[in-house]
């Protein structure tokens, strides 16, 4: 145990609390300290609730007093996206549609954080109704990336990861539709995962493209977001595309970490031009890494994959343009009366609302959604995409019959600079392009750190994919490459971010 | 493919019941059109004779007993209502006047 309490990590903190040597207030006000002095430079999270976390760590150390029977996680404080609803705290998804908003009910995710007793420090910054990859299309501003406050933490999910790579946290929820977990996690050096679709409900997650759109755990080590994922993942009634199976054993899998025989293909497509060479470096090195540890390693490829960012992003504005209409204006958010307009209509009301309730990025989507869905257009995007997506499905399929796993780099590049691509929405959406095709294909996939690109000395990432229902598999060569990577470097990677001024 | 014109735009925008300005409205023609053009790319695949896929799972019909399960109350449902009177969503009117 460090003496640092924030620097400790989840699985630490949760031995520490069921042997008694700290308790759950300790940590948990130990993180509020933390995110006291440092938050206002970072910008991680929209809400704090120092109150409820510690009413919640008041209660987990009581019970745990009495002998009380807890969750392994028990009294180990998280930060959740502010996506997922949380009854009676703010819930925004980084829009003023929904500034002020507490909604009354909880996400399953929540519901199953709160019952394994897990204090909720807050609620972590976002592009707009997660729609963007680096956080500028949040309504209240971006966060910043703890390695260099004047890069973008990635997006959607760059509060969660923000948080995490400052030790505002020691885990995360996060969701990722096109990249919104993964990418965020290779710019700050953190680990992230997006479990196979349907492993984690969607109930109470704000919905950006339900086909798309899967829940998945934050942390800052592999274990961590294995222990994570255990109590996030599961069949839900209450989401009917929710998997009715038992668990994939992610926490096993991240223990034991054993590559030997695994065959591991690397993805011909996500590499070379576009790529940096500092990530491309430090990927080769891990693959390098993997078969000295018993790994064997092919080249595959999934020749469909290039048209993968073209057809996501037909199909996520599609399916956004539907699930964003739920924003009328009449039953909770915001309502906007045009002020010209005497007497104004419910659709003049739902009009003027929409405009000054959305940001650009979300506009934009809404509208190239409905052109895609428009008749006329339909069969020459929608659907070309749709059968685009099958194509990629089929190159999992065939890659998944030649090895056990894939990998590629994360993102192409490191962090890039605030303000860099905001006004070039294309730009933006290619950083998505090796994170996307898991997505269609509803694929699990992990982000891990790799080391830091020479050019910058910024975080690289390098991506794990599994088949469908397969997720332990990235736990195993999760665990296997952080170890043999810590190895090398001597300490975690984060140890190396620098320090950040206290009270800024 | 034809290329999106302003009024193409300001006619989606309708549909999509957003009222954009005229300033938001020259910026997006432009925008839009730069990605129409990347996200054609989608008609060069291979995808004659290709079945569409919605959904990454295979799934049948989901359903579940028709039992009553506890829900909002009425105070929960409208505590986050613009406007609500005698337990309903106050809304505009809903019909034009003419």
């Amino acid at each position: 145990m460090t003496d640092d309490l924030t620097r400790t990590t989840a699985a630490q903190l949760a031995d520490g609390l069921a042997d008694g040597t700290i308790s759950s207030v300790e940590v948990t006000s130990a993180y509020l300290e933390r995110i006291a002095a440092v938050d206002g430079a970072v910008h991680g999270y929209l809400h704090i609730d120092g109150e409820g976390a510690l009413a919640t760590a008041r209660r987990i150390d009581e019970r745990r007093a009495v002998g009380d029977r807890l969750h392994a996680l028990a009294g180990v404080p998280i930060a959740v996206k502010d996506v997922m609803v949380t009854q009676g705290v703010p819930t925004t998804c980084g829009s003023r549609m929904l500034e002020g908003w507490i909604p009354p009910y909880d996400a399953t995710v929540v519901s199953k954080l709160r019952a394994a007793g897990m204090p909720i420090l807050g609620k972590t910054n976002m592009d707009e109704f997660a729609m963007g990859s680096s956080t500028e299309h949040s309504a209240y501003g971006p966060s910043r990336n703890p390695w260099d406050l004047e890069r973008i933490p990635g997006g959607s999910g760059g509060g969660s990861s923000s948080v995490l790579a400052s030790f505002q946290a020691p885990l995360a929820t996060g969701t990722d539709t096109g990249g919104s977990i993964r990418q965020p996690a290779a710019v700050t050096a953190t680990i992230g995962v997006k479990p196979t679709y349907g492993g984690v409900s969607r109930y109470g997650i704000v919905a950006l493209a339900s086909s798309l759109d899967q829940a998945g755990p934050c942390g800052r080590t592999v274990l961590d977001a294995a222990l994570l994922h255990a109590v996030m993942g599961g069949h839900d009634p209450l989401d009917s595309t929710s998997i009715d199976a038992p668990m994939p054993p992610v926490v096993d899998a991240a223990r034991a970490g054993d590559v030997r025989g695994l065959r591991i293909g690397i993805v011909k497509e996500l590499a070379g031009e576009g790529y940096q060479p500092g990530i491309q470096a430090r990927f080769d090195e891990s693959v390098a890494l993997l078969v000295e540890l018993g790994a064997e390693v092919a080249e595959v490829s999934c020749p469909n994959f290039e048209y993968a960012l073209a057809a996501y992003y037909l199909i996520m504005p599609s399916e956004a343009s539907s699930n964003l209409a739920r924003f009328d204006a009449m039953r909770y958010g915001l309502r906007v009366v045009p002020e010209r307009v005497a007497d104004p209509s419910a659709e003049q009301v739902m009009a003027a609302t929409r405009d000054a309730g959305f940001g650009p990025e979300a506009k934009r989507r809404i509208i190239l959604g409905t052109y895609a869905l428009s008749s006329g257009y339909y069969d020459a995007y929608y659907g070309s995409a749709q059968k685009v997506r099958s194509l990629i499905a089929r190159d999992f399929a065939a890659a998944f019959e030649q090895v056990d796993v894939l990998v590629s780099p994360t993102a192409p590049t490191t962090a890039f600079r605030l303000g860099d691509k905001l006004d070039d929405p294309m730009a933006m959406y290619r950083n998505d392009i090796a994170t996307i095709p898991a997505n269609l294909a509803g694929v699990p996939a992990m982000s891990l750190p790799s080391g830091l690109a020479d050019e910058d000395g910024l975080p690289a990432g390098i991506q794990i994919l599994a088949p469908a229902m397969r997720d332990e598999r990235l736990y195993t060569v999760g665990a296997a490459l952080e170890r043999a990577l810590i190895d090398t470097w001597g300490a975690p990677i984060l140890s190396r971010a620098p320090e950040l001024a206290k009270g800024a | 493919m034809a290329s999106l014109t302003r009024d193409d735009v300001a006619h989606l925008a309708g549909l999509a019941r957003i009222e954009l300005s005229d300033a938001e409205l020259d910026r997006m023609v432009g925008e839009l059109g730069v990605i129409l053009d990347s996200v054609a790319k989608v008609q060069q695949a291979p995808i004659e004779g290709v079945s569409p896929m919605s959904h990454p799972m295979p799934l049948t019909n989901v359903t579940r007993p028709d039992v009553v399960r506890p829900g909002l109350t009425p105070e929960a449902a409208l505590s986050g209502a613009p406007e609500s009177a005698q337990q309903r969503f106050l809304v505009p009117r809903i019909l034009d006047e003419d």
